[in-house]
């Protein structure tokens, strides 16, 4: 199972980057960061780039800023960035929960962050963080840079709002206040594998009720997004086991689950209620 | 001090440890060709033409063959059998005018570079018409032969039975999966003339005289090496159309040719195996004894009969009664063809299929008479008093005779040892708090020391140590370790002084190889055998020298020593000096042993999602005698790891068309660290077997054997008896539709509500 | 062809590859450490982890032209002046291998781990275990070689 043949680039700025990709972009050019995705397709010649873009040279684009209302995540992040918290609020505590899923260590060390959003998934982990926290992309091309929110992003299985020539170059996670509490849940068969569903919540306490409340579900459908119905369901709510469950329920109406060999419809369906519900209690236990 | 029975350390493992392991991939020869295969991207058509002229104009291609230019290489044969039907289902080297499963060989490159001859492989293109793939065994209308077992007056058993109890049960498609997966390296001897083929395994003798016959050389010109084997499990070491290809590109084109497969390829052509479907029904009394028995099943041997022949099937019929006495049987085995990857054995071939449908139905018999799950099997097993047990039939053609065994015995000792009277009152306080929880019991008989012969010589070498020469195959079983101790005993020496050569054909005219659990019954009683013969010649040779009777010698750690005084007298090294010498020993044995076992598993079941996860497993294994318990143990585990994966994990899915859809680690998949508990083992030496002098039974596949009925049987119980577990492997998607068909009453195919 | 330098277990190795060759076909073709072996080329089963700037990784998931200028350790660079590593002494121990074939991807695994997580608990260290796949062990002697020569969690 080796590659095909391509040609191999490493800029080592960003302009240099992106010149290539305008370059190329008529022909089928690829942007290797981590690789941990795109060298398997390769291996398997299922992609046949004939221009590899490799951006890991770059030194401006393996920062990991925090600021003061954002995390800023450049391209070359790895996952095992992640790891021990990145900051000290919630958000550093819920990226360290949810990195913990992803694959092994090993490719951890070496898969990006910003790889994984361009890959598009639907068991990307990040790219359901992505979408429930409300994040910010960056992309950026010959042309300039782009701003898209998280929930336009993704356009369909595997595919996104990015431009050939363009490379993903950032994206911006809002931090969460103090007294965020979060869960996320995972199903899948083995330690590491693709999620078939997972869940991903956020909500605040305020006297006694549930406020603010953010609920993701990924692996489901061919994008991960927020399911407002579930959020309603939440919200003005004191937290019950009672009420996690009819919240969970009211998911079912609300998704379009994909199908394949493996899965039907139903059972995915049935298990993003579960991981909702779980995720809810992890957030905040409830009877 | 004899060192049977020792936890010893490996021989094995130095070079291994270092990164030194002679795997064939890491062998070459200056001026090498890499060959790969092009394979069939059809489950089934017309093969109308192959145009090989874009790959033949690349850049360091030296060539391109189909099936009209080995026209004169015959189809696979398989071992000599009784069964007749097999023959025009042969699998051809390369695919000629029908392809009959994605995978198949239909063309192959030899080029300068891996690379390059993959490639230029992409660049082979095929005609081929499809046809409607068969993809069920019980549909399929190609049925070379029927297995047939029967013995006793079933009829009369089913006219007085107080009740009967049927049952469907199939298992998935599931194979070994090696890590290393399969690779060869031919080259012609520029000095020799032999055509020498590393990367053997297994069988090196027996496919050293296929490659021969095949390619109409003498035998003497052709020989087989092993170097380090990453697993075999049954699927590697049976000849493939690949074994045969490089040793013809290397005698044609003159070149060593290397060829490594990649892991998709692996996925897609290598053996398969445990794909069955059985009907079964139980006879049983108002006690839950067997009066009588009937199997019939369908056994999905994929596109063409492989080297095993209808083996898998046989052994399924043959084993099916396991340890309980069954008065009266009949089983029907339909051996049929299907357009899927060809099948042959994995790891306790036919068995852990067969104890899959035995314990089933004691449990089904247990429900249906709500009698004790334990206590029904006790109620059926063969008592020790009855040893050896003929079954009046035959399996792998010899005599199933139990050699020795005491079932209940071992049961109690499993019972009591793994404490499973606490482990279920523990198992009902965590349900009773809500945990879904549960116990399942397995049993089962296996079979090891397939003869009918082995063969070994000792001899004595210069620097005073042993080398042992055998046909044996390593395949990370510790082969080397197991002969040196048997061996070292024998004479007198450390075990690290006696040096186990195997797999290499040109050191041993007659060699059987490893499979089928025989290594240590054949090989280490032949290795025995011949131990013991060359300590007779060493002391007849002191003796001259000394004029010492050989009743009052003994050889101690290399020292011949006088026992009455107590005084060594001479070393080997001294006596190698005198007299070169060696002597060979053989083994013959027309019947198998039969080792035997319990397993016992500890499930959760989480309603919810179907997920299955195994908290404890314990496996009581009776192996008559163990030369080293540590690797008896590292067998055990390893194959419940296997059996765990194969229980709820493994499993090749086609699609309508036949297209494979595991051809992928992601897809096939395996179990990690995270899916195996913790595993208990006794090893238990009650029953010796009564057939070879050290008393020895075989290890290998004593620990996959039961491992899919006692985690059916446990998730049973963790669910109360809401399902009745009749498919492996158990997916979570698989296990949830019962559930809520259970809830909902829907009807179910078995008829245990009777 | 590209030309990539890299140092492998503290020797420094000038390669003349294709832009496609993995880390580990350099590192068994071209830099004579054939120790670690390929198990998938896919990534999933770890056989051929090796060690890169300290970190554990996948060397099928990395083109050889990528380490330039990086440090590569292999299961070859574990033993030193004819003594085995502790890691490789506790395998053997332990019976922690059958075939063999996984073992260097697990013992790079371990001597980072040594080397990084002297305190890792009994249960992270199952999940890093289980990043790799063996066929042959069921991975309970791994774990225990390991844990050997960690000593106690505490």
């Amino acid at each position: 199972m080796k590659a095909a043949a391509f040609e191999y680039h490493a800029p080592r700025t960003l302009t240099e980057a992106t010149e290539l990709l305008a370059r190329y972009r008529d022909t089928d050019v690829r942007v290797l960061a981590g690789g941990q995705s795109l060298l398997p397709a390769m291996a398997f010649r299922l992609a046949t780039p004939a221009h590899l873009v490799d951006i890991n040279e770059i030194r401006e684009l393996s920062t990991l800023t925090v600021e003061r209302t954002h995390l800023v995540v450049r391209a070359c992040v790895r996952h095992s960035a992640f790891e021990r918290p990145c900051e000290t609020g919630p958000l550093g505590r819920l990226l360290a929960r949810v990195v913990r899923e992803i694959a092994h260590y090993p490719i951890r060390t070496r898969g990006t962050v910003c790889g994984s959003l361009a890959n598009a998934d639907p068991s990307s982990e990040w790219c359901l963080v992505t979408v429930t926290l409300g994040a910010e992309l960056t992309a950026i091309g010959n042309r300039g840079r782009r701003a898209i929110q998280g929930s336009d992003w993704f356009k369909g299985l595997m595919t996104t709002a990015l431009e050939p020539d363009e490379l993903l170059l950032e994206v911006r996670l809002p931090r969460l206040p103090e007294g965020t509490l979060f869960g996320f849940q995972e199903f899948a068969r083995r330690a590491g594998d693709f999620a078939v569903a997972m869940a991903l919540v956020t909500f605040r306490i305020e006297s006694g009720a549930i406020v603010d409340a953010h609920v993701g579900v990924g692996g489901v459908e061919a994008v991960p997004r927020r399911l407002e119905l579930v959020e309603k369901a939440l919200n003005g709510r004191r937290p019950s086991a009672n009420v996690y469950s009819a919240a969970a329920d009211s998911a079912t109406s609300a998704l379009d689950p994909l199908t394949d060999a493996q899965y039907d419809a139903g059972y995915r369906r049935d298990l993003a209620r579960t991981m909702i519900r779980r995720a809810l209690q992890e957030a905040s236990p409830a009877t | 001090m004899t060192v049977i029975g020792k936890r010893l350390q490996r021989l094995e493992d130095g070079p291994l440890v270092v990164g030194q392991g002679q795997y064939v991939a890491n062998l070459s020869f200056a001026g090498e060709l890499h060959m790969r295969v092009v394979r069939s991207a059809h489950a089934h058509g017309e093969l109308r033409r192959v145009d090989a002229s874009a790959a033949l104009a690349m850049q360091g291609v030296a060539a391109v063959w189909t099936s009209t230019d080995i026209q004169d290489v015959p189809p696979i044969e398989f071992r000599p059998t009784r069964v007749q039907g097999l023959e025009p289902y042969r699998q051809p080297v390369l695919a000629s005018k029908h392809v009959r499963y994605v995978g198949e060989p239909v063309a192959v490159v030899f080029a300068e570079s891996s690379r390059s001859a993959e490639d230029a492989a992409e660049l082979v293109a095929m005609e081929v018409s499809p046809l409607p793939p068969s993809l069920d065994a019980e549909t399929s209308e190609v049925e070379p032969a029927v297995i047939r077992k029967e013995y006793g007056d079933l009829e009369h058993a089913f006219e007085c039975a107080h009740s009967v109890v049927s049952l469907e049960l199939c298992i998935g498609r599931q194979s070994g999966v090696p890590l290393e997966s399969r690779g060869g390296l031919a080259r012609l001897n520029p000095d020799s003339g032999i055509v020498e083929l590393y990367g053997a395994a297994k069988r090196p003798h027996a496919n050293r005289d296929m490659i021969a016959r095949m390619l109409n050389l003498d035998p003497a010109r052709v020989q087989l090496f092993e170097g380090h084997v990453g697993g075999g499990f049954g699927v590697r070491g049976e000849l493939y159309p690949e074994d045969v290809l490089t040793c013809l590109g290397a005698i044609r084109l003159g070149r060593p040719i290397k060829w490594i497969e990649d892991r998709r390829e692996n996925l897609l052509a290598c053996n398969q195996s445990r794909d069955q479907r059985h009907r079964v029904t139980a006879a049983v009394d108002k006690n839950g004894f067997i009066l009588g028995l009937q199997d019939e099943f369908f056994h999905d041997q994929g596109a063409y009969v492989r080297t095993h022949g209808a083996r898998v099937a046989d052994m399924t019929a043959a084993m099916l009664p396991g340890m309980y006495r069954i008065p009266a049987y009949r089983a029907i085995g339909h051996y049929r063809l299907t357009n899927k990857t060809p099948a042959a054995t994995y790891r306790a071939p036919g068995r852990f299929e067969a104890t899959f449908v035995m314990e089933r139905t004691m449990d089904a018999i247990a429900k249906r008479l709500k009698i004790d799950p334990t206590e029904v099997r006790r109620r059926n097993l063969i008592p020790k008093e009855e040893m050896p047990f003929a079954r009046p039939i035959q399996v792998l053609e010899t005599d199933l005779v139990l050699d020795s065994g005491d079932y209940a015995a071992l049961l109690e000792k499993a019972r009591h040892t793994f404490g499973w009277d606490s482990v279920r009152r523990d198992v009902e306080m965590r349900r009773a708090s809500g945990e879904c929880i549960g116990m399942g019991l397995a049993l089962f008989v296996e079979k090891s020391g397939l003869g009918p012969t082995d063969l070994a010589s000792a001899q004595l070498l210069e620097d005073g140590t042993v080398e042992v020469v055998t046909g044996a195959s390593s395949l990370g079983q510790g082969v080397e370790t197991v002969i040196a101790q048997i061996c070292a005993d024998a004479i007198g020496v450390d075990y690290k002084r006696v040096r186990v050569v195997h797999g290499r054909t040109d050191r041993i005219r007659k060699g059987f190889g490893s499979h089928a659990s025989r290594t240590t019954v054949m090989t280490g009683n032949a290795s025995h055998h011949a131990a013991i013969r060359l300590r007779a010649r060493i002391l007849e040779v002191v003796e001259g020298k000394y004029d010492l009777p050989t009743e009052i010698l003994e050889i101690r750690d290399g020292e011949i020593v006088r026992t009455d005084v107590n005084v060594t007298v001479t070393t080997l090294t001294e006596v190698a000096k005198i007299s070169r010498l060696n002597a060979e020993g053989e083994f013959n044995s027309a019947q198998m042993t039969y080792p035997y076992g319990a397993h016992l598993a500890l499930v959760s079941v989480d309603r919810e999602t179907g997920a299955v996860n195994v908290l404890r497993y314990f496996v009581a294994y009776d192996i008559g005698r163990a030369i080293n318990p540590m690797l008896v143990e590292g067998q055990i585990l390893g194959g419940v790891a296997q059996g765990i994966g194969g229980a709820l994990y493994e499993e090749f899915i086609y699609d309508e068309a036949g297209q494979p859809l595991s051809v992928t680690l992601a897809d096939y998949l395996m179990p990690t660290a995270r899916e195996i508990p913790p595993i208990q083992v006794l090893i238990s030496e009650d029953s010796p077997s009564p057939l070879n002098p050290l008393g020895i039974k075989g290890a290998g596949e004593a620990g996959i054997n039961a491992v899919g009925a006692a985690i059916a049987s446990a998730i049973d119980d963790a669910l109360g008896g809401e399902v009745f577990i009749t498919r492996l492997p158990v997916t979570p998607v698989q296990l949830k539709k019962e559930l809520d068909c259970s809830r909902t009453g829907s009807p179910q195919a078995n008829s245990l509500a009777q | 062809m590209t030309r990539t330098a890299f140092t492998v277990n503290g020797d420094r190795h000038v390669i003349e590859v294709e832009p496609r060759c993995t880390l580990a076909d350099a590192l068994r073709e071209q830099c004579d450490k054939p120790g670690t072996n390929v198990g998938c080329e896919h990534g999933v089963c770890g056989t051929c982890t090796v060690l890169l700037d300290g970190e554990p990784v996948r060397s099928c998931l990395l083109l050889a032209v990528q380490v330039e200028g990086k440090s590569i350790r292999t299961v070859e660079g574990l033993a030193s002046h004819g003594k085995l590593h502790e890691l490789q002494r506790a395998f053997i121990e332990h019976h922690a291998l059958q075939c063999g074939y996984c073992t260097p991807g697990f013992l790079m695994l371990g001597a980072w781990c040594v080397e990084n997580r002297p305190d890792i608990t009994d249960d992270e260290l199952r999940d890093l275990v289980a990043s790799n796949l063996c066929r042959c062990t069921g991975y309970q002697n791994i774990i225990n070689a390991i844990r050997a020569v960690l000593g106690t969690p505490q």
